[in-house]
């Protein structure tokens, strides 16, 4: 029995890494309407960032979340200029088009790059026994970075000036214009630190699992679950389904064979949609 | 009626051509060229019901294809079946899977329902990657004799190359008819604005999951016939997910809501691809390349060919449909 | 005369909001019927309950003899009521013709295309519209407002719900769409309107119906209605007032 717990607890921790991804998702499609289609290849550009900052200076990977959390910034608003500023607003299809032409071209050049052999980010935390299960370190030190993070989102969200006129677009966007917001500044910002996010989750995946340029797919794939659960609007509420998934995960391993898994996510995943409109939190823009 | 519409003719000839020209001089490697595109048409000219005809952005439209696939081989290997009978029950079991399954995930708009349809074809594949009377993730092989009763392998694949051109030809005039048909017209104010069409009698419940279900039916016959072509399937092979978006890129490519653009988008794709993947140079290059296409498309050109054509020549809009 | 629509005790929540509550009136055939009050009285959301697009929480509605409470709009446009938005709602990329032909596809008729393009062509003469072959989304407000009817008119209806038909329009237009009303009703087609324009309704209106946060203020002859203190007080303002507009016309 305990191995299940042990199992729960690092599904736990996981899980605050799939909570992480799916914030930068649910910002993005909360403040501006599109669904963002490049989330898997920032998430594994993020991997690749950790990597090569790693293998360059060769100091703690978590020291290293920051640099990336700025090159997120930057790479989000090269593909905001690029694809998405065009699109807002346009038809739904559109954007989920023009994001996806992007995920496209990135994973051709990340695979012209660095092929698809696996990569490996080595730094490894110790961990902490208790009895006879031993947490990895890194496991650890990720859900700790991805609530600190989220901390963080919420306080510049709901406490800052910037993040004050991100909220304002995302509720009504020429209403915000108005009252004199430049909506464009604001979601090219938003956007990009929705990608940021992506990039960061990646990184911190990287330092857990090897991974290739094609990783990402499968937590896109998971933060689009986490984020209907979750509604969108709240970024704490994608951080607590984040958990929810990854606590689900953790207890479903033990007894039935990975295979399933894929299954029982996109099986609850379609459920969900269908069942519950509001998402299990909080709202959702209007489709 | 459609009959008059001079589209129709333009389709036959089309066909015609696609049985003419490898036939004609016995050319097998023009004919595995002429498949690939015959395939790409179809899934293309049956994603534009549900994308170009009624507005809703069906991302996980291979399903169908795959799932037709799987049913057709196990009939054909595990059963014994005849290899028509076996690609039409095919058809008829996934669209039925389809229209139940629509009635579900058609409340959604837009956005949600497009995840809605990956979240199925992810679904549906790990159910099969773990089936076991399906050979879970190893899947199925045909064996050898099944072509005999085709008269040998060699005949076998041509019978089989006929009847997917067979298909396509259905699949374009399929959508010629709903496009002029009263069922058409309905379907197209659904995807203008779905409440104002209900309000104006539109039954939009029944039309989309009917909808659904007939976009189903030919790709899962053509599943069935292609997989048993190839003699093998797996559910890595029958539900990829970048076959169902590249299906999203041929129509934006063509133009979608029109038949000739599905068939165009589906044609030069399809040519594109099999360009860049046998360049030596280009074949990393592959998924940029249809990347940067597919984004000039969306910002610049989101009529695809034929919508520059139609605005060129707007009374084209009444002959090439 | 026979009632067309008979709206009994009808209730409207969405979860806290009581939108309607307890309205009950009824429409003779070939009645014009108006439906005022201040904003946010529940007009529009009374119209979407009655065409079904919302469900009543309470009352029953019937129409032409039959319980309509629990249709869907699909099915209410079938009996025979059809209905425009105040917010028009074109079908933009099809042609003003395809727009019209879809409301005779799939109306009370349910007519096949070729006899429902016949129907579409003869109501968009009567409505006014001539350039059937541009695309809806080029028309103007006042074009976009004839399509809406001539939609709903396509339709075959016994029973014409108008929300606010004439907003947005100038002058020369709203005359033009008053003669339209009375020409519909003329044909044999009973209408319920929902107007903010006084001397419409008093010009048009056989009789008013007021509602005010929800509930029925009052119902009678235009004459009545506006003299009735509670309506001046909720609504027009001064007594006087309504002399005064009525006599701009």
């Amino acid at each position: 029995m305990s191995g299940v717990l042990a199992s729960m607890i690092d599904g736990l921790l996981v899980g605050a890494v799939y909570g992480l991804a799916a914030m930068g998702l649910s910002l993005i499609w909360g403040v501006m309407d599109v669904i963002n289609l490049t989330h898997g290849s920032m998430i594994a550009l993020g991997m690749f960032c950790m990597y090569l900052l790693f293998a360059a200076l060769k100091i703690n990977a978590y020291v290293l979340l920051l640099p990336t959390i700025g090159a997120g910034l930057i790479i989000g608003l090269v593909v905001y200029w690029m694809a998405v500023h065009w699109v807002v607003g346009r038809s739904m299809l559109m954007s989920l088009l023009s994001t996806f032409a992007v995920n496209m071209m990135v994973i051709g050049i990340g695979t012209a790059v660095w092929s698809t052999s696996p990569y490996n980010v080595n730094f490894v935390l110790p961990g902490i026994t208790v009895g006879a299960y031993t947490f990895t370190g890194n496991h650890i030190a990720a859900a700790i970075s991805a609530v600190v993070i989220a901390l963080a989102l919420q306080l510049f969200l709901y406490h800052t000036r910037t993040g004050k006129a991100i909220r304002a677009v995302a509720d009504n966007r020429e209403a915000a214009e108005l009252m004199g917001i430049s909506s464009t500044v604001v979601l090219s910002i938003a956007f990009a630190i929705g990608i940021a996010l992506a990039c960061t989750s990646g990184a911190l995946v990287s330092t857990l699992f090897p991974f290739t340029i094609l990783s990402g797919g499968v937590y896109q794939l998971k933060s689009f679950v986490v984020t209907i659960l979750a509604g969108l609007g709240k970024p704490f509420g994608a951080l607590v389904a984040g958990v929810l998934l990854g606590l689900l995960e953790g207890v479903v391993t033990p007894f039935i064979a990975v295979s399933w898994i894929p299954l029982i996510e996109f099986g609850l995943f379609v459920v969900v949609l269908v069942a519950f409109p509001q998402g299990i939190f909080g709202k959702r823009a209007a489709a | 009626m459609i009959l008059r519409r001079p589209f129709f003719w333009i389709i036959l000839l089309v066909a015609a051509g696609f049985i003419y020209a490898p036939v004609h001089g016995n050319n097998v490697s023009l004919r595995e060229d002429l498949i690939l595109i015959a395939i790409a048409i179809i899934l293309a000219s049956n994603l534009n019901l549900m994308i170009g005809y009624t507005g809703y952005v069906n991302f996980g439209h291979i399903v169908f294809y795959g799932l037709g696939g799987y049913v057709g081989l196990y009939l054909t290997t595990a059963r014994g079946w005849n290899l028509v009978l076996s690609a039409l029950v095919a058809g008829v079991v996934v669209s039925v899977c389809a229209f139940l399954f629509g009635l579900a995930i058609l409340r959604l708009r837009g956005a949600y329902f497009a995840l809605a349809t990956i979240g199925i074809l992810q679904a549906v594949q790990a159910f099969v990657s773990n089936f076991d009377p399906w050979g879970r993730s190893t899947g199925m092989y045909l064996s050898f004799n099944s072509y005999q009763s085709l008269g040998g392998a060699r005949h076998a694949l041509w019978i089989t190359y006929f009847l997917i051109i067979a298909v396509m030809t259905l699949s374009m005039i399929v959508s010629l008819a709903i496009k002029n048909s009263k069922f058409g017209l309905g379907l197209f104010a659904i995807r203008e604005d779905e409440d104002a069409a209900v309000v104006l009698g539109v039954n939009a419940t029944m039309y989309k999951a009917i909808i659904y279900s007939v976009s189903a039916f030919l790709p899962a016959v053509a599943g069935a016939l292609m997989f048993f072509k190839n003699g093998m399937i797996d559910p890595s092979i029958a539900f990829e997910y970048m076959l169902s978006l590249e299906g999203i890129v041929m129509l934006m490519l063509g133009g979608q809501g029109s038949v000739i653009g599905a068939a165009l988008g589906g044609s030069l794709y399809e040519r594109l691809r099999s360009y860049l993947l046998t360049s030596p140079v280009l074949s990393n290059f592959h998924l940029v390349i249809a990347g940067g296409l597919l984004l000039m498309v969306v910002l610049f050109a989101p009529g695809g060919l034929i919508g520059w054509v139609y605005r060129l020549v707007p009374r084209a809009r009444k002959v090439i449909e | 005369m026979n009632t067309i629509l008979e709206v009994r005790g009808v209730s409207k929540r969405f979860g806290g909001l009581v939108a309607v509550s307890d309205v009950s009136f009824s429409i003779d055939e070939g009645e014009i019927l108006g439906l005022i009050g201040p904003n946010g009285a529940g007009k529009t959301t009374l119209f979407n309950v009655v065409n079904g697009v919302y469900k009543a929480n309470q009352g029953t509605i019937t129409f032409a003899g039959k319980d309509i409470t629990r249709c869907s709009p699909d099915q209410v446009v079938h009996l025979g009521l059809a209905r425009t938005h105040q917010i028009v709602k074109p079908l933009n990329d099809l042609t003003v013709l395809d727009n019209v032909t879809v409301g005779a596809c799939f109306g009370r008729e349910y007519l096949d295309m070729g006899a429902a393009r016949k129907v579409a062509s003869e109501v968009l003469q009567r409505v006014g519209l001539e350039r059937t072959d541009m695309m809806a989304r080029s028309l103007t407000i006042a074009g976009k407002k004839r399509l809406e009817i001539a939609r709903a008119l396509a339709a075959k209806p016994k029973l014409l719900l108008l929300d606010e038909v004439l907003a947005g329009l100038n002058p020369t237009e709203v005359a033009a769409m008053i003669e339209l009303v009375r020409k519909i009703r003329d044909s044999g087609i009973s209408v319920l309107m929902i107007e903010h324009l006084m001397q419409a309704i008093m010009s048009l209106s056989d009789r008013i119906v007021v509602l005010n946060l929800g509930r029925k203020l009052a119902e009678g002859k235009p004459d009545e209605v506006v003299h009735n203190s509670d309506v001046v007080e909720a609504y027009l303002g001064f007594p006087d007032i309504v002399d005064k507009l009525t006599r701009m016309e």
